[in-house]
């Protein structure tokens, strides 16, 4: 006789799990549907956690099975993953998804140059963290199945975050997933490609190659699933043969955006300590910015990892945005103010800002092909760089955003 | 008894436990009439002539007050969950064969389920003051033989002052006492801060018992409770666990979400013009009000602005604003770390308050009405700004009044709150228990949104110019409830038990806790 597991769990339990739950299901031979709801919120939601239990043994045909939920709290994306997630376990085969309604409100778009001073990394399998995420107002969230997801909990963490992608409002920040390095991360795609997902990190980046293969997974999922979204690319550098290959990841594919460094891995494989300081990063950062400049995109700067520490934040973003980053990552939503206060322009850049905009709206209107301020010349890329310094110092509020009116 | 609907439209009981009731009349309408209740006459000449009242143990003080069955005993919680003595005393009324105690506690904390067992089996009747955690509990599910009765710290006050509530024995833990019953809580090894919610026990009560573990030599000096009012004095080794009556160090919240409703609140309090100079505001040791106090220290200090007082709860964020001239007094109702303890022994402007002075109804005015500006918790509130502090959204009992209600008098009240707990929505179209009645709470700061009273024109025009989030209440209602799919469903109730009832500041009956049904 065949041994194949039919029973099996998945999510948490235990006293100090919140907004989570422990799903266990056993497929039996007879007998119906025995479903046991213990739930933290059994007088307020309890019929409705029942419902949705019902509605998924009759979307996959469950006929005869005993099923417990322990709930803590769990908002229903997370009821139904924890409850896909151990039937996928014992039916494999069943390629049909129960997926959440698609928020309205998460059907907006991105574009390649948008800002990217903060994207804030959320562990892929802690769904408490989600629905207040975008609250603290980041330019990206990023639902992260590498890192932050322990082994075993890898097939859990994909259909948490395929459902968050659907049912959870992150209010206007782009919506980023970073994949597991291949070949993994390959199937992390079909759970996210179909649901509006802006931005894929691609982690330790070490060839054009990657970028190609993930590029072609992507767009036989687009074919296959009818998606038609924007989705681009950020490369993130961990290695020193990342670092060489920089240049050649950073224009593998008109979809890349930026270009990312993360120091925990570079400084292991360098093997040496990572310090406050960074020298032993610089030449590292240093490549991974003036590849992405060579190549077009954004160069976005690793994460600060002392989250008590907001000046040595503030100090560390003051030398990146010096050396030419855009972005930091952070992994603490207090971080994000910080992060934005410090890379926004300071109040002598606004103002040199505001006379060379001035200048070049003018010489405009006065169909004057070349500008000029006082005596000096001003060529495109001044005229560029002081319009983005513009649009940071509104996205900062240091500006009002008819400064030109007044 | 019998049901009959308040001003507010809530279903409250005529009679709890055999005594008449009046139900809630609408803020400030109800005036009662008549003297203050008096203790009886004393004479010196029935007191040692040495001061000398030191009795050789519990059981002996409470045999000379003449302890009987159906008393009433109080106790108060500034040993907070570290209080052992309210259990030892229980201990003994129990070997002592006494039954149907009303207890009548300033509040209780979760080491109180040790009474448990003499609420089940009868030595205690029934609690009148708060039923936290475990107790709570306990009387939601309709074990408590009597009906329980939850008041403001003010409403305790207010109701030994107009004879509601009569205490046989007061039993008052005393961290440092004399021979004389002189006591004061700042020193001694189970310091605490103030006593101040043992005073009304102190002048009222038939008889006061002053148990201490820091027996020093007459006089104890500052006496804050006076030995005049004082029957016996009983020395124990121990009144409690010191590490649980106050932190070393209050802790500030890390919770992103917390820290965001407390920045909102301190850039309201900018933006609302109430942070001026000298201006006041109360702070107590919840999360979000600790770190709501960091930030406007932050805002006062760019702006070199001061206020003339802060009432605390007092902690070492206050203290440290004491300290360094942002407030020319802290006024404390009570002390949360040994940095406050500290200050208020050794700081004249850290100031000792009490229930009497700050909340009481029947004082001639009280502080609460003074202060410009309130930041409270609530477990609920509704649509029309009612809130809830002592129950949760599935009926269960589990938090005491404190002084909030009465803290709602002050100018600007803030409840600061998330818009929903896990699966838990806060903001309802009915609180399951009225604790405070709309009209009175001005704002409401969560992490979605800010909504102002209407009845707040005032505010609303104030704010139009804020990069805040002013909202709806019904708008951050409506968002949170499609994140949580929808309205909850009300708790499952027995509307025919009621197990306690909760008492408005002027000791009008403003709502009714039912049974849950299990």
């Amino acid at each position: 006789m065949k041994t194949d597991s039919k029973k099996g769990s998945a999510g948490k339990r235990g006293d100090k799990v919140r907004s989570d739950c422990f799903v266990e299901i056993e497929l039996t031979r007879s007998g119906g549907i025995k479903s046991t709801l213990q739930s933290k919120v059994d007088s307020m939601y309890g019929d409705s956690i029942s419902d949705l239990i019902i509605a998924m043994c009759e979307f996959f045909e469950i006929k005869h099975a005993n099923i417990l939920v322990e709930d803590f709290g769990a908002l229903p994306f997370t009821l139904a993953a924890r409850f896909e997630s151990v039937y996928k376990k014992l039916r494999p085969d069943d390629v049909r998804e129960f997926l959440p309604e698609m928020n309205k409100k998460n059907l907006y778009s991105t574009t390649k140059d948008r800002l990217r001073r903060s994207r804030l990394y959320l562990p892929g399998n802690e769904p408490k963290f989600y629905p207040n995420a975008g609250l603290h107002n980041p330019d990206g969230i990023i639902l992260d199945l590498e890192d932050s997801v322990s082994p075993n909990e890898k097939t859990s963490a994909r259909y948490l975050v395929r459902n968050a992608l659907c049912a959870v409002d992150f209010y206007g920040a782009e919506r980023m997933v970073r994949i597991n390095q291949l070949p993994m991360g390959l199937d992390d795609l079909k759970f996210v490609i179909p649901h509006n997902v802006h931005v894929i990190l691609i982690p330790k980046c070490e060839s054009a190659l990657t970028i190609k293969d993930v590029e072609e997974e992507i767009k036989m999922i687009c074919a296959e699933r009818n998606v038609q979204n924007d989705i681009y690319f950020m490369p993130i550098i961990e290695s020193a043969l990342g670092v060489v290959k920089a240049f050649e990841i950073a224009s593998a594919s008109e979809k890349i955006c930026a270009l990312a460094v993360g120091l925990e891995d570079y400084t292991a494989d360098l093997g040496v300590a990572r310090t406050n300081e960074g020298r032993e990063s610089f030449y590292a950062r240093c490549a991974v910015v003036n590849a992405a400049k060579a190549a077009g995109i954004q160069a976005i700067d690793t994460v600060f990892s002392d989250v008590d520490d907001m000046d040595g934040l503030r100090n560390s973003v003051i030398e990146a945005k010096s050396i030419g980053f855009e972005g930091k990552g952070c992994i603490h939503p207090r971080q994000i103010k910080v992060v934005h206060n410090a890379f926004a322009p300071t109040e002598n850049e606004i103002e040199k800002a505001k006379r060379i905009v001035l200048a070049f709206d003018d010489a405009k209107k006065n169909g004057i092909g070349v500008v000029a301020l006082g005596s000096k010349m001003i060529d495109a890329p001044v005229v560029k760089r002081a319009q983005h310094t513009i649009e940071l110092a509104i996205l900062n509020g240091l500006l009002n955003k008819n400064w030109d009116k007044e | 008894m019998k049901l009959i609907k308040n001003a507010t439209n809530r279903l409250v009981p005529n009679a709890v436990n055999g005594q008449k009731q009046i139900p809630f009349m609408g803020i400030g309408k109800y005036k009662p009439t008549g003297r203050i209740f008096n203790p009886t006459i004393k004479s010196t000449a029935d007191y040692p002539g040495d001061g000398n009242k030191i009795v050789k143990n519990l059981n002996e003080a409470l045999k000379k007050s003449g302890l009987k069955d159906g008393m009433t005993i109080s106790t108060h919680h500034h040993l907070r969950d570290g209080d052992i003595l309210t259990n030892i005393l229980f201990d003994t009324i129990k070997e002592m064969g006494i039954k149907n105690i009303r207890w009548f506690p300033s509040a209780s904390f979760p080491c109180h389920k040790h009474l448990i067992p003499y609420l089940e089996e009868g030595t205690i009747h029934h609690i009148e003051g708060s039923m936290n955690g475990p107790l709570g509990k306990f009387t939601s599910e309709g074990k408590m033989k009597g009906v329980g009765v939850l008041r403001s710290h003010g409403g305790r006050y207010q109701s030994i002052q107009d004879g509601e509530v009569h205490i046989d024995i007061a039993v008052i833990a005393s961290p440092t006492a004399d021979p004389f019953g002189n006591a004061n809580g700042v020193n001694g090894k189970s310091a605490c801060g103030g006593l101040g919610f043992a005073l009304a026990d102190s002048e009222y009560a038939s008889n006061v018992i002053v148990v201490t573990d820091n027996l020093v030599p007459f006089p104890c000096v500052p006496w804050q409770i006076q030995g005049n009012n004082v029957d016996y004095v009983v020395q124990v080794d121990s009144l409690g666990d010191p590490s649980k009556i106050v932190s070393g160090t209050t802790e500030v919240t890390k919770s992103p979400d917390r820290l965001l409703i407390a920045e909102y609140v301190a850039q309201f309090m900018e933006d609302a013009g109430i942070m001026k100079d000298g201006f006041s505001f109360q702070a107590g040791a919840g999360g979000t009000n600790l770190a709501f106090a960091l930030f406007l220290k932050d805002k006062m200090k760019t702006k070199e602005i001061k206020a003339r007082f802060i009432r605390g709860g007092s902690t070492k964020y206050l203290v440290e604003m004491l300290e360094e001239g942002l407030t020319d007094y802290i006024l404390d109702g009570q002390t949360f770390d040994l940095d406050g303890v500290r200050s208020m022994r050794d700081n004249p402007r850290h100031v000792n308050t009490t229930p009497f002075t700050s909340y009481n109804y029947h004082g001639k005015g009280n502080f609460a009405s003074i202060v410009d500006a309130a930041v409270l918790g609530a477990t609920e509130v509704d649509v029309n700004f009612n809130a809830n502090v002592v129950s949760h959204s599935d009926g269960y009992l589990l938090h005491g009044i404190g002084g909030w209600q009465n803290c709602l008098f002050s100018k600007c009240t803030i409840l600061a709150i998330p818009s929903f707990r896990d699966r838990i929505p806060v903001i309802l179209d009915n609180v399951t228990t009225l604790c405070g009645p709309g009209e009175l709470i001005d704002v409401i700061i969560t992490e979605r949104g800010i909504a102002i009273n209407p009845r707040r024109k005032d505010l609303l025009n104030a704010l139009k110019k804020s990069s805040l989030p002013i909202r709806s209440i019904e708008e951050i209602q409506k968002e949170v409830y499609e994140i949580c799919s929808g309205a909850p469903e009300e708790p499952r109730l027995n509307k025919n038990k009621i197990v306690a009832v909760v008492k408005w500041v002027d000791g009008t009956v403003l709502d009714s806790v039912f049974q849950i049904v299990q």
